[in-house]
């Protein structure tokens, strides 16, 4: 244990600009969620099991309205749906791991945690088990500390819309969106995605614009498909 | 004390997301390499679904919240999302009064 701590702490260091980074939306998910009528408990369980910021924000959008909750473990489903790209490829870098190291390393792996464990393997630096841990773990206890502070002091806000908090939302979502540019077949995803949503939500009406304006982009972009030896970008 | 639906769709999230998260790895690396199709539609699928969910707002909901999507996505192109979505918020909250 005493030769991993080093590589424990090397970790640590490395996740201290993904905490900065992570941090202010870790609060505004537990805010959100209070806004949203969850309580402290549920916003800290969520955060705490789901651990996947854009898809935890999805779903309280569709708490508040009145949905199926089928519909919303799928739509949460959906936006998560790209981890299983980040599984493969991860697989083959922590291959030296032990089986129920994998299977901790996967529970805690998200974009960030992700794209730094393949920087460091591309750059030829070692990502052990321990490091992964000290890169992880602060990660995470910041993330489910903020959801049940942000839902503590977020419940004490009584009139969302009086300031403008209500559309905090669909701007994060549209953050998210222009983060992703970068990705193979951005521009043609996002164009049909937002027509068939348009669409959707004119003629068969909320909340079906979600799967078929995201089933739009989908097809579009399997249509359109990728260059062999393709880079998967986060 | 019975378990609200809100309880139970959180973990059924968790569960699911936790499956796409080793399913990658425990599915996807039995292939010689992901179908190209295949991994376009995967790689594609959060920008589809959160488009889709951010779409209505610049349509149906009225020119304040039109104006601060359209103002949104040009910032987006500038600026890290934290300083973005603090104009933008500030900006509908401005129109929202004005208009």
């Amino acid at each position: 244990m005493t030769a991993s701590q080093p590589d424990f702490w090397r970790g640590v260091r490395d996740a201290v600009p993904i905490m900065i980074a992570v941090a202010p939306f870790g609060l505004l998910f537990g805010a959100l969620a209070a806004e949203n009528g969850m309580t402290p408990f549920e916003a800290t369980l969520m955060s705490a099991t789901v651990y996947a910021g854009a898809s935890q924000m999805v779903g309280i959008e569709l708490f508040g309205a009145d949905i199926a909750p089928w519909i919303i473990v799928f739509s949460i489903l959906a936006v998560n749906f790209r981890h299983v790209l980040y599984s493969a490829t991860m697989g083959q870098t922590i291959g030296s791991y032990s089986r129920l190291q994998k299977a901790l390393a996967f529970a805690l792996m998200t974009d960030p945690q992700f794209a730094t464990t393949e920087q460091k393997a591309e750059k030829g630096a070692a990502t052990p088990f321990a490091w992964y841990l000290g890169l992880a773990l602060p990660v995470y206890a910041l993330w489910v500390a903020e959801a049940w502070l942000g839902a503590v002091f977020g419940s004490l806000i009584d009139d969302p819309a009086a300031y403008a908090i209500d559309f905090l939302l669909p701007l994060y979502f549209l953050g998210m969106v222009m983060g992703f540019r970068g990705r193979a077949n951005w521009l043609p995803v996002v164009a049909a995605s937002a027509v068939a949503s348009v669409a959707a939500y004119h003629f068969v009406g909320s909340p079906w614009h979600v799967s078929l304006g995201g089933l739009a982009g989908v097809v579009v972009a399997a249509i359109i498909g990728v260059r062999p030896g393709h880079k998967l970008v986060v | 004390m019975a378990v609200s639906t809100t309880i139970w769709v959180i973990l059924g999230a968790a569960v699911a997301t936790y499956l796409t998260r080793v399913g990658g790895h425990a599915v996807l690396s039995r292939f010689e390499r992901i179908p190209p199709r295949v991994e376009a539609a995967l790689n594609a699928v959060p920008a589809a679904v959160l488009t889709a969910i951010v779409a209505p707002y610049a349509v149906f909901f009225g020119l304040a919240e039109a104006i601060t999507i359209a103002a949104a996505i040009v910032l987006a192109l500038r600026l890290p999302t934290l300083a973005m979505l603090g104009l933008c918020w500030a900006l509908v909250w401005v129109l929202r009064q004005a208009i």
